[in-house]
């Protein structure tokens, strides 16, 4: 019972930052700012929600030689959230670098430091 | 001090037991005839491929075990950042939208394997707020989604990582070079 509760207080967490990702690619202006809010509000997200159903997989664990086996189904899981933690940065990067050598302009206050554009000489 | 020879054996040794113990946990199913097969196939990997894994094979395996024992700590304090910036961009998602302050800045680093680039850049794109945008040699072209954000690059990161790699008889000059 008390497992269950954890782990519906972790997926509901993960939920919650699953609409701040959501509202924020609505509301953010431009390519960038919106891949920010894509990209990433994604990530801890989903390692909650992942987190939650592995806590969830223990909850009628009895004993170790009897229910060994979720243990695996745990391992696979958190694997997952591994896999995430690697792919999606480098899918982020991947996505907002070829925005910028495809010539999509951000959206940044002339008071704001644009270093890649002065190095670069783009727009 | 084991010789270069039995030292690349001993890392073949690693690669085949850590590819092993994947298929354990994926597979599931311990009778002789999937076990074969799992001998089997990670024998193959690891006759074609084991030089992928770890790149730098003079390198004792007690110190790639101290190495890995600080990455794992690194993740814990990673996933910490992970979680306090997500809190930000939340906060900025339901804000007014003037107090976005996109832009894009310079980053040097000291860092010089391509992996150890690769951690920094992937870290500093997990945390949230910030995104690499560029490699190119040593200069990172990171886009900041705001103030607070951009505020996370303070070289903090870029300590812990140098820390996690240091050899253990250039550990002196490294901690001079970072800090």
């Amino acid at each position: 019972m008390i497992v269950t509760v954890i782990s519906v207080v972790f997926i509901l967490a993960g939920l919650v930052f699953f609409i701040g990702g959501a509202v924020g690619l609505i509301r953010f202006p431009d390519f960038y700012t919106r891949t920010h809010a894509a990209g990433k509000g994604d990530t801890l997200s989903s390692l909650l929600v992942i987190l939650g159903f592995s806590i969830y997989q223990l909850h009628d664990f009895e004993s170790f030689s009897h229910d060994w086996l979720t243990l695996l189904v745990i391992l696979k899981l958190l694997g997952i959230s591994a896999f995430i933690l690697i792919t999606s940065p480098t899918s982020t990067h991947a996505l907002m670098d070829a925005g910028w050598e495809d010539g999509t302009k951000p959206k940044i206050h002339p008071d704001r430091p644009n270093h890649l554009n002065d190095d670069c000489e783009k727009f | 001090m084991a010789s270069p020879d039995t030292k690349r054996k001993l890392y073949r040794g690693v690669v085949f037991g850590l590819l092993f113990l994947t298929w354990m946990i994926f597979s599931g199913l311990f009778d002789a005839f999937h076990l074969t097969l799992g001998v089997i196939s990670c024998g193959i990997i690891t006759w074609m491929s084991s030089d992928l894994l770890f790149e730098d094979r003079t390198i004792p395996l007690l110190a790639r075990l101290r190495q890995g024992k600080r990455l794992g700590g690194y993740c814990f304090w990673l996933l910490w950042q992970i979680v306090l910036s997500n809190l930000h961009l939340l906060r900025l998602a339901f804000s007014p939208m003037s107090s976005l302050q996109p832009h894009i800045v310079r980053y040097e680093t000291k860092l010089e394997t391509d992996f150890e680039k690769y951690l920094l850049a992937n870290s500093i794109t997990l945390t949230p707020g910030t995104v690499t945008i560029k490699i190119m040699g040593n200069t990172l072209y990171i886009h900041a989604i705001s103030d607070i954000a951009a505020k996370g690059l303070d070289g903090e990161m870029e300590r812990r990582i140098a820390q996690i790699f240091a050899r253990e008889n250039t550990e002196a000059t490294v901690k001079a070079t970072t800090s």
